[in-house]
């Protein structure tokens, strides 16, 4: 039998896997535009030697895009690095707005490649909540990648966090595919198992086109 | 003649920047930064060699190759990826694609590879012309 420590490990080692290849992808992406403005330094300098001036503008120009790329890549790093510090405790307070800003710099690829538009709605104060950053991050990305996969292309899915009664609540909303979406949309091994670990509780309501995830603490 | 070139990357920097290098070395490039708008050139235009990027969103790349393919079966793809994996490499070659290259490119292996890619698409073409006009000599009754 498998405990729930072992299915929070392996979904945990996959949650990780699958970012960091992610973003390994998108740093690939910056490096190849920094080696195609190196390449196309080396061909100027190569055609100044054969006679054709070079264009002090066009110098600039390069400049500045590799500036661009640098910053591209320091915004990639940024938001790995975050991820990365996510596993360092095992609770702490956690800011839920920005966690969802850190999903959805997670998932911006994801949700690129099925069309979907993410937008994180900031709450007038914080939203806080002691937890485990790394589990519930990976609880909300189970969530939102079952999410984007039932609103379909074009749409957009909203992120917000909001206090609620007796804990917070994590919402998605505008999932409008949600109500018609297959039966399985989370893996249900993993979710289980997550929610057990955190004291949340995942619920899903297709008339309102909306995923919440429930989980108890205290008004900071 | 120069080779004529689409490259298909939903990167706009990236796709500038390798049109530009590619352009001053005597090449004929066009821009897609999509495969939908990718395949949109091919209905009124033949190249000698598509650079295709493997993840775009909406239209991944293995799925532009295979209508690629369908619109113009002589079609020479090259994939360019940041995202090389042995079984993606695998699959795209099953499904006819020329070659496989990671991100960041070298542009002399790059250039290389166009030249046999135009030297394969023309090979193809010849074939195809010569099977016609076969078929052409042997339907009718002269």
């Amino acid at each position: 039998m498998t405990t729930d420590a072992g299915i929070i490990g392996q979904a945990g080692l996959q949650f990780f896997g699958k970012m960091s290849a992610s973003i390994s992808h998108d740093i690939k992406n910056v490096l190849a535009v920094i080696n195609e403005n190196a390449g196309l330094l080396e061909d100027l300098c190569g055609m100044a030697e054969r006679g054709k001036p070079m264009d002090p503008l066009r110098l600039k120009r390069l400049a500045g895009d590799v500036k661009d790329q640098i910053r591209r890549g320091d915004r990639i790093v940024t938001v790995m690095n975050r991820f990365a510090h996510s596993a360092d405790e095992a609770c702490m307070d956690v800011d839920l707005t920005e966690m969802l800003d850190l999903l959805a710099a997670l998932a911006l690829r994801f949700a690129a490649a099925r069309g979907v538009q993410l937008q994180v709605n900031r709450p007038e104060g914080s939203v806080k909540v002691a937890t485990s950053p790394f589990l519930l991050l990976n609880l909300m990305w189970l969530c939102l990648d079952g999410a984007m996969a039932a609103a379909g292309q074009g749409r957009t899915v909203e992120l917000s966090a909001v206090y609620a009664a007796d804990g917070v609540l994590l919402r998605l909303r505008r999932i409008e595919g949600l109500k018609d979406a297959a039966e399985g949309l989370l893996p249900t091994d993993a979710r289980t198992a997550l929610c057990r670990a955190l004291q949340a509780q995942v619920s899903i309501d297709g008339d309102r086109s909306e995923m919440t995830v429930q989980l108890p603490g205290k008004r900071a | 003649m120069a080779e004529k070139v689409l490259i298909v990357d939903d990167d706009k920097a990236f796709l500038a920047i390798l049109a530009e290098r590619m352009q001053n070395r005597g090449m004929e490039v066009s821009t897609a930064e999509s495969a939908a708008a990718a395949l949109q050139l091919l209905e009124n235009e033949s190249f000698d060699a598509v650079l295709l990027d493997l993840m775009m969103p909406e239209m991944g790349g293995i799925e532009a190759l295979q209508i690629m393919r369908r619109k113009q079966p002589e079609v020479q793809v090259i994939f360019l990826t940041g995202h090389p994996s042995v079984s993606k490499g695998v699959e795209a070659m099953k499904l006819g694609a020329m070659d496989f290259i990671p991100k960041p490119v070298d542009m002399n292996e790059l250039t290389e590879k166009i030249k046999q890619a135009k030297a394969s698409r023309m090979i193809l073409v010849e074939k195809r012309t010569q099977e016609k006009i076969k078929k052409i000599l042997t339907d009718k009754s002269w």
